[in-house]
């Protein structure tokens, strides 16, 4: 077995480890209020007849590890269980919101990466002024959080100039990308502020580096220095970060979805938690624990596979 | 370089550079003398009751009777923001306080017992890092209650794993250095080597991630307050008139979501640059 494989299988095992552990603590966390019908029954009044429903559809009369494992099981199944607010199996509130906080996050991704990755390039190469205009822009950037450039955005393009709608999600591809521009900007500034720093340091890092002097001294051409050692050197680096800031972005998409209106499953989880339906938020918690957890081992292994090195030490360590 | 290293490296680059000029930590520093001496005497400083309605015209702009304008109630946005100033600025400072006080005990009792309790702790510590800082906040919301209690101590929980893994690496490091293996052979006994020689040693690092984590914490909470699971109208916070504020954005007056806005920030700015400061000086002692 070489150390790919052994990395991989070991990664699995910790990640699987990982997802149970939350798991428990995310079923579990109910025992702490000692009062789980009530939690159960969120904002509904609890009349008896409720009552009877809560403990027949929870088993609250089984032992506790026997409705976990239930729940986990079902939640793996796709059976999400039912909510006492909504009167309605949680799957079929979680699925249709769950395309649109996805459409949402791939757009950020991509305006993240194009800005963030493109201005810490030009940061690193383009000389001085650039690298110190890059410089100002991002400190601004790092100060900017999602709810303060939402209600700029809507104040600005959508109120005084009118040009993209301030609510809601559109129907048909083309209004649902019209609806989810400013909410994807508002999502991206913080973090194509802080990938924009995070590539300018890896490249520096690269370009300072003995390696690269070597291959300029030999007469390699400057683009192909930059692309086959100083980029190479760095992506795995840059990735390393990109995939966490992407994993956290399906929870940091609650803030957007709520400040425009957009029905995804961030939205859903605060709604769920203002009226305390605990079978929602359970849900939605897991899912986005799930996402989180393999999304930063993805781009720990696209890491890996660009720089095998980084296996032992280095990226991983 | 190992990730972690860019991570940090990479946060405070330009901040570190704006650092080293005086004057920037000169301003920051007197935006953050204004923003605690607002918040502890915001109540005194207010020119009217926060929760009084119709004490102005309602969403109107700022005039020399209300400077910030009124709200979407009539209410005066300069009394609400200097009154909001003390949940909008204390909040945070708890939830930093909280997380250093249990982080900086988990990774000392790991770096102490070794063995299955650091294993424990760790795997504790990765389980805590799996959940992203909203969700426990939003899960404690709904166990308990909205308001700002749950989440400041979800907060506090989430950023549990950044201050124990810095503060146990930060410990490593000061417990491989030759003086402490001098104190061992002079026989002085592990509790004092810890107490009088580690616990100091590693102060201004832990001074330095609780400037950078005030700024975090202060973040995340104005946006739980957003989200409007903080604090609870009528009681004003930052977070919450930049929410309650949407509405008179789309009636033309934007005043109650951004002067508020405004504040937190330049509020983040001003901490963000003296945190970077704090970080060079906690740099320079290491060395």
């Amino acid at each position: 077995m070489n150390t790919l494989t052994r990395m991989l299988l070991g990664r699995l095992g910790g990640l699987l480890l990982t997802l149970l552990l939350a798991s428990i603590v995310i079923y579990s966390a109910v025992l702490l209020t000692g009062d789980p019908i009530a939690a159960l029954a969120g904002g509904a009044k609890p009349t008896p007849e409720l009552i009877a429903e809560i403990r027949a559809e929870y088993h609250l009369d089984d032992p506790v590890w026997q409705r976990y494992w239930e729940w986990l099981t079902g939640a793996i199944q796709g059976d999400f269980g039912r909510s006492f607010v909504y009167k309605t199996a949680v799957t079929t509130l979680v699925a249709p919101r769950f395309a649109i906080t996805l459409q949402l996050v791939l757009l950020t991704v991509v305006l993240i990466l194009v800005f963030g990755v493109g201005s810490g390039i030009l940061a690193a190469t383009r000389g001085r002024a650039v690298d110190r205009a890059v410089a100002t822009a991002t400190s601004l950037g790092m100060a900017l959080p999602t709810f303060v450039v939402a209600i700029l955005l809507i104040w600005i393009f959508a109120k005084s100039l009118g040009w993209f709608p301030v609510y809601g999600e559109g129907d048909g591809v083309w209004d649902r990308l019209w609806h989810l521009v400013l909410p994807a900007i508002s999502l991206a500034v913080l973090f194509i502020a802080y990938i924009s720093r995070v590539t300018r340091s890896a490249l520096v890092a690269q370009l300072h580096s003995e390696h690269v002097d070597t291959a300029k001294v030999r007469g390699i051409p400057r683009r192909r220095v930059f692309g086959a050692h100083v980029f190479r050197n760095a992506s795995p680096q840059i990735l390393a970060i990109a995939g966490t800031t992407i994993a956290g972005l399906f929870a940091a998409s609650a803030i957007a979805e709520v400040a425009f209106g957009l029905g995804g499953i961030g939205s859903l989880l605060v709604q769920a938690a203002a009226r305390a339906d605990l079978p929602v938020v359970q849900i939605v918690s897991l899912l986005l624990v799930t996402i989180f957890v393999v999304l930063n081992a993805a781009a720990d292994l696209v890491s890996a596979l660009i720089d095998p090195t980084s296996v032992e030490g280095g990226a991983l360590a | 370089m190992s990730v972690a290293q860019i991570a940090q490296g990479a946060v405070p680059a330009g901040a570190r550079r704006a650092a080293k000029r005086d004057w920037t930590f000169v301003v920051a520093l007197a935006v953050l003398a204004v923003v605690v001496i607002v918040a502890v005497a915001g109540p005194w400083l207010a020119p009217y009751d926060p929760y009084e309605l119709y004490v102005g015209p309602v969403n109107s702009a700022p005039s020399a009777a209300h400077l910030f304008g009124a709200d979407d109630l009539g209410r005066d946005i300069l009394s609400r923001v200097l009154v909001g100033a003390g949940a909008s600025v204390f909040a945070p400072v708890v939830v930093v306080l909280l997380s250093t006080l249990l982080g900086v005990g988990l990774a000392l009792a790991a770096a102490w017992f070794g063995g299955w309790v650091s294993g424990g702790i760790a795997r504790l510590v990765d389980v805590i890092f799996a959940i992203p800082g909203l969700v426990i906040a939003v899960l404690a919301v709904t166990l308990f209650g909205k308001g700002l209690v749950a989440p400041v101590v979800a907060l506090a929980i989430a950023y549990v794993p950044v201050v124990g893994r810095l503060t146990r690496t930060a410990a490593s490091r000061e417990l491989g250095k030759p003086y402490i293996a001098a104190l061992r052979v002079q026989g002085v006994s592990s509790l004092a080597i810890c107490f009088r020689h580690l616990v100091p040693a590693m102060i201004p690092i832990v001074a330095a991630q609780m400037a950078v984590g005030f700024g975090y914490a202060m973040l995340d909470l104005a946006a739980i307050s957003f989200l409007g699971l903080g604090q609870q109208p009528p009681a004003p916070d930052w977070g919450s008139m930049i929410s309650s504020g949407q509405a008179s954005i789309l009636a033309g007056a934007p005043e109650q979501s951004i002067f508020p806005a405004i504040l937190v920030v330049v509020t983040v700015l001003a901490v963000g640059i003296v945190g970077a400061r704090v970080t060079v000086w906690a740099e320079e002692k290491e060395r």
